[in-house]
């Protein structure tokens, strides 16, 4: 149920046009020009995170009970120019956008022109990132071969655990205290670099407390010019709550919730952290509180639903930080990714479905907002009924929850060396990535464009969209004799350019831990408050960065290909082969249609495509597990998008497969859009195929037409489907159920949709084989489905 | 080892019995129902389906065909079905798959390796393998070997029957049989032979002998406008089923004009091309009727 309260906030924030907040970027301009003398940069970054909240405006809402913005007022987006400093070019490019844009008004322009680019253009990360990159770098970069995720955003892609609902800041501190005792100066050689360390966790905490303290002061005011006793009464509340937390531990769920906020709003204004930053497993973590509510009776099923959504609603007043450069002309997204996790393992291994779990998952429903974004951790551990109300969920065509499998996560994480203990209370977070919760840096460092590489490779070093060698030299593939040569090609060119890639890595993680330390966030984590080291620099527990590789299906194919009429059938030539896809299958339709219709392909639980898959993953695999970062830790894969399968696409050249130059690679480890023609349990296999616990996380994208899900027993067999997909080793599935867009689309496009299935007792069809009046039909139902 | 001629093996059939399965579907049927949505499931041989809108006029199946059936005809290809002799060459030829030879000679270990890739959803949903078609039981002793090695796998097995066939056969297969989906038109006779093209003495006798036998059946009622859907017919529908020896479930299954396509794939004309899917009313006053005589009904999926 929503009140006429949340009904009304979440209206408002729906409708709140996301404009461009130069409040951030002034306080903290103003800061450095101030503060550049000499200090630690552990101190200057705490100083500063302390002058922008004392200097921000505070914002409290009409009929508002959990508090706190991280710019001026709903949906206005901070900047962060010491990271990235947008140009005037950039802010127009936001304001007038088609998709997404973010309103730039005069003054703010004005502010941008005349304060804050003078001041940080050329002195930026960004800068600094790009001039410290090597010859090498930029031209695999600009060719696409590979994106850089720190050139815009700090690394502080992580999850909270437990901790910030027994602690205050105040106990933080005392912790901090503790360390500082122990600091050796007589024989630790970093001990004074702790002792800074420490000295700006200890000032961030205090800057935390202050800034809710303000909270609490306005909402004072607020309640003493305040005619309605009821809405006094309120206010009153927010402000006894924003006095206790965060410094001190929360009392009641209410406490709890504003107390995550709080945290939330310290780090993303500390710095613009990759996929926000989340609270994890809430469930969980609110139980207690809620338990102790129900009981006591202060609290009651309907104020606990309600203050839920309304963090729901200040997750979605964040729209991502906007981009610079070509992304912000190309970013299709106000989503940050924070994701909602649910269900799971305990830390002992028991059941984590509780009773907020199934609110949780209502508000879900009842929400329906693109942020949060949610998922369920489905162990074979947890009852049906959960799986099933998550399934509900997803049957109503909006994408969320998403599935995983909390089982393999688990093994996943202990495969990277994580104790059994930290790996229950991990889980999987913006994307599908996996972590320790609480304890870990894991950091997504950038996509890996795998098609574009084989493309390279088949020119022997060369980029063929600008002609210039970017690759080794691994020999003219018309050479080749067999199809082990061109693995062989590609391996070496993938090894080569995850060198590049990582060296490139390895030097800007150096310079976030000088020049960008984190004290805010390194609080949180642990174990940087005992080790006395910033979360940018090995300071917790656990470190992985990861390299995300993009294009699987499309490489699958593309090997599949090669091999099945280059060498095995010996129906194409290589230079015939070669020619085609230089002239983008011009006048070689029939070629092309051979390779969508007449070769095996991955995603139909064809032993000979998939191993051609597995072949890929075991490559990219072995070219970058268990390398070491700067921070004792290692690199680590995963297989996932975003959207960035769509710009990689665009900079690739025709495929093997059978793909035209410069249109989306295949993603996630999703079958090539189309390829799949056998049904959702051949897709599952073949994707189970691969070795899911060696990475980090893969996503898969499932699209089911809604009469596939209808009633209680499609529903049902959904759960089965997830639940044999899991036992076969799979990590995640996503099902998105088809809607009458989508089968419009697939009548214009029937080449990309081959795989929809319309299916009916003792019969079944694929969606593009019907006829135009019978689709048009389904799509007229599917329209009028209220399932 | 036996070997049989297949139409077609869907996964992830989850209409066709309990569970997640996969339904196998035999080619070739005694039966001709003039509403079938299956057409090409009715010839017991192989046949040429040629989808115009995926041809791009390559005349690929021109050179292919060594029998010269294959001549081109203004803007597409036409067969001249007394060269044809179903070999497929075409069919292997067309990259589009515009054209596609239906059905398909399989073994039986050819059919369970296909079939048992899909055993741990099975093992999930309590699924498994509905033989499906075309009739099953035209294909009597491929049916039978298919279902022995299924029930050797300990897959759970439902069959798809009209019925139509000698009381000897499903005598033999029904110790390997699960489920029975039994498709069951209408109990009055004349009707039947027009419809269908055959008597429904047998089938109906069939259905009394397995349920003596204390099989588990259920009861298909396919549904259609002006045929089988009025309150008289569904009465002497429920007065038979109720006085079967078994309780069995009933399954309405009310028309749907998904087949015409194929119809047209296949070169033929479908009498009920045009015919609407049964009214909401229809189906409740059938529902009503068979549930007075203390029958389960339910309705399939349209």
């Amino acid at each position: 149920m929503m009140t006429d309260r949340v009904k009304r906030l979440r209206q408002e924030s729906l409708e709140a046009k996301p404009s461009i907040s130069t409040e951030r970027a002034e306080l903290v301009t103003e800061f450095y020009r101030q503060n550049g003398g000499f200090m630690s940069e552990p101190v200057r970054r705490a100083l500063a995170f302390k002058y922008i909240l004392e200097h921000k405006a505070i914002y409290i809402g009409e009929g508002e009970l959990v508090v706190g913005e991280k710019g001026p007022a709903p949906k206005a987006t901070p900047t962060y120019p010491e990271l990235c400093c947008h140009s005037l070019d950039d802010l127009d490019i936001l304001n007038s956008r088609e998709k997404i844009p973010f309103a730039v008004s005069p003054e703010a322009r004005d502010v941008y022109q005349n304060t804050i680019i003078p001041f940080w253009c050329g002195r930026s990360m960004r800068d600094l990132i790009f001039r410290e990159m090597t010859a090498d770098w930029r031209a695999a970069y600009d060719a696409g071969v590979f994106t850089e995720f720190m050139e815009q955003r700090a690394p502080g892609h992580t999850v909270l655990d437990d901790k910030i609902y027994r602690k205050g800041m105040l106990d933080f501190q005392k912790d901090i205290e503790r360390s500082f005792a122990s600091l050796d100066y007589l024989s630790d050689p970093r001990a004074y670099d702790k002792e800074q360390e420490l000295f700006a966790m200890h000032l961030v905490a205090a800057a935390l407390v202050s800034f809710a303290e303000r909270h609490a002061e306005r909402a004072r005011e607020l309640a003493a010019g305040e005619s309605d006793p009821a809405r006094r009464a309120e206010l009153e509340r927010i402000a006894e709550v924003c006095s206790r937390v965060p410094a001190r531990a929360p009392r009641d769920f209410h406490e709890a919730i504003q107390y995550y906020w709080f945290v939330h709003l310290g780090v993303t204004i500390e710095l613009n952290t990759w996929d926000s930053f989340c609270p994890g497993h809430l469930d969980r973590h609110l139980e207690p509180f809620y338990r102790a509510g129900i009981e006591s009776g202060a609290l009651t099923r309907d104020r606990a639903e309600e203050l839920l959504q309304c963090l729901w609603i200040k997750f979605n007043n964040q729209p991502a930080p906007p981009k610079v450069g070509v992304t912000a002309a190309e970013s299709g997204t106000y989503t940050d990714f924070a994701q909602i996790n649910t269900g799971g393992l305990l830390e002992d291994g028991s059941d984590g479905v509780n009773e907020i779990t199934y609110l949780i998952l209502d508000v879900v429903e009842e929400m329906r907002l693109l942020q949060p974004s949610s998922s369920v951790q489905a162990s074979r551990k947890n009852p049906d009924r959960f799986i099933e109300r998550a399934a509900r969920i997803i049957r109503t065509g909006f994408g969320q929850p998403s599935v995983f499998n909390a089982d393999l996560i688990v093994e996943e994480l202990v495969r990277q060396g994580k104790s059994v203990a930290d790996a229950r209370s991990g889980g999987s977070s913006g994307c599908v990535e996996v972590g320790a919760f609480g304890k870990e840096n894991y950091n997504l460092t950038g996509y890996f464009n795998m098609p574009k590489v084989l493309e390279i490779a088949l020119h022997d070093g060369v980029d063929p969209r600008t002609g210039s060698l970017v690759g080794a030299r691994t020999g003219d593939p018309r050479s080749f004799r067999s199809f082990d040569e061109v693995a062989a090609a590609f391996e070496k060119q993938v090894r080569r350019f995850v060198d590049v890639k990582i060296r490139g890595n390895n030097v800007i993680e150096r310079l976030y831990a000088g020049f960008m330390p984190a004290p805010f966030l390194s609080l949180l984590i642990d174990d940087c408050v005992a080790r006395g080291r910033d979360y940018h620099d090995g300071g917790a527990r656990y470190n992985t960065s990861y390299i995300q590789g993009v294009g699987l299906g499309t490489m699958a194919d593309a090997m599949t290909a090669l091999k099945f009429h280059v060498f095995d059938e010996m129906t194409v030539s290589m230079e015939a082969f070669l020619a085609a896809l230089e002239g983008d299958f011009e006048g070689r339709e029939q070629l092309r249609q051979t390779l969508l219709n007449k070769t095996p392909r991955y995603g139909n639980d064809d032993d000979y495509a998939d191993a051609e898959m597995v072949r890929v993953f075991e490559i990219y695999f072995s070219a970058i597990d268990g390398r070491p970062n700067t921070k004792g830790g290692e690199y680590r894969i995963n297989l996932l998008p975003t959207t960035v399968h769509v710009y990689f696409g665009s900079v690739t050249g025709a495929t093997p497969d059978g793909r035209r130059a410069g249109t989306p690679l295949s993603e996630g480890v999703s079958p090539v859009q189309g390829a799949d023609r056998r049904g959702p349990t051949a897709v599952l296999r073949s994707v189970a195929k691969m070795d899911h616990v060696r990475t980090g996380g893969t996503l898969l994208n499932q699209k089911f037409t809604p009469r596939l899900l209808a009633g209680d027993e499609g529903l049902e067999k959904l759960v089965r489907l997830v639940r044999g997909f899991f036992r076969l080793g799979g990590h995640h599935v996503q099902f998105n159920v088809v809607d009458a867009e989508t089968l419009r689309d697939a009548q214009a496009n029937p080449e990309l949709h081959r795989g929809l299935i319309v299916r009916v007792a003792g019969y079944s069809d694929y969606f593009c084989d019907l006829g135009k009046a019978l689709q048009d039909e389904i799509i007229a139902r599917t329209e009028h489905s209220d399932i | 080892m036996a070997t049989g001629l297949v139409f077609d093996i869907r996964r992830y059939s989850i209409h066709d019995g309990p569970g997640i399965r996969t339904t196998v579907f035999f080619k070739g049927c005694p039966l001709a129902c003039a509403w079938c949505h299956n057409p090409e499931s009715q010839t017991p041989e192989p046949e040429l389906l040629y989808r115009e809108s995926r041809c791009m006029r390559c005349k690929a199946c021109l050179a292919a065909c060594m029998n010269e059936a294959i001549s081109w005809s203004g803007d597409v290809p036409v067969v001249d079905a007394g060269r044809c002799e179903r070999c497929g060459s075409c069919a292997e030829a067309c990259c589009t798959d515009a054209r596609e030879l239906v059905g398909r000679e399989m073994a039986v270990a050819e059919v369970m390796a296909e079939v048992e890739r899909d055993t741990p959803f099975y093992e999930e949903s309590g699924g498994g393998v509905t033989l499906s078609g075309g009739e099953p039981l035209a294909q009597a002793e491929f049916a039978l070997e298919l279902l022995k090695a299924c029930k050797a796998r300990g897959i759970h097995t439902a069959v798809d029957t009209c019925g139509h066939a000698p009381w000897e056969t499903l005598d033999r297969v029904r110790p390997y049989v699960d489920l029975f989906l039994y498709d069951i038109k209408m109990i009055d006779d004349e009707r039947h032979r027009r419809y269908t093209g055959a008597s429904n003495e047998s089938l109906l006798n069939n259905l009394q002998l397995l349920s003596r036998h204390g099989h588990n059946i259920i009861l298909a009622v396919p549904v259609i406008s002006g045929v089988n859907d009025d309150t008289e017919a569904a009465r002497r529908l429920g007065e038979f089923a109720a006085a079967l020896p078994g309780n069995h479930g009933v399954i309405l299954l009310p028309f749907h004009r998904l087949g015409v396509d194929k119809y047209a794939l296949l070169g033929r004309e479908y009498v009920y091309a045009d015919l609407e899917a049964p009214a909401e009313e229809r189906l409740s006053e059938i529902s009503r009727v068979l549930v007075g005589y203390g029958l389960r009904v339910s309705v399939g999926g349209s």
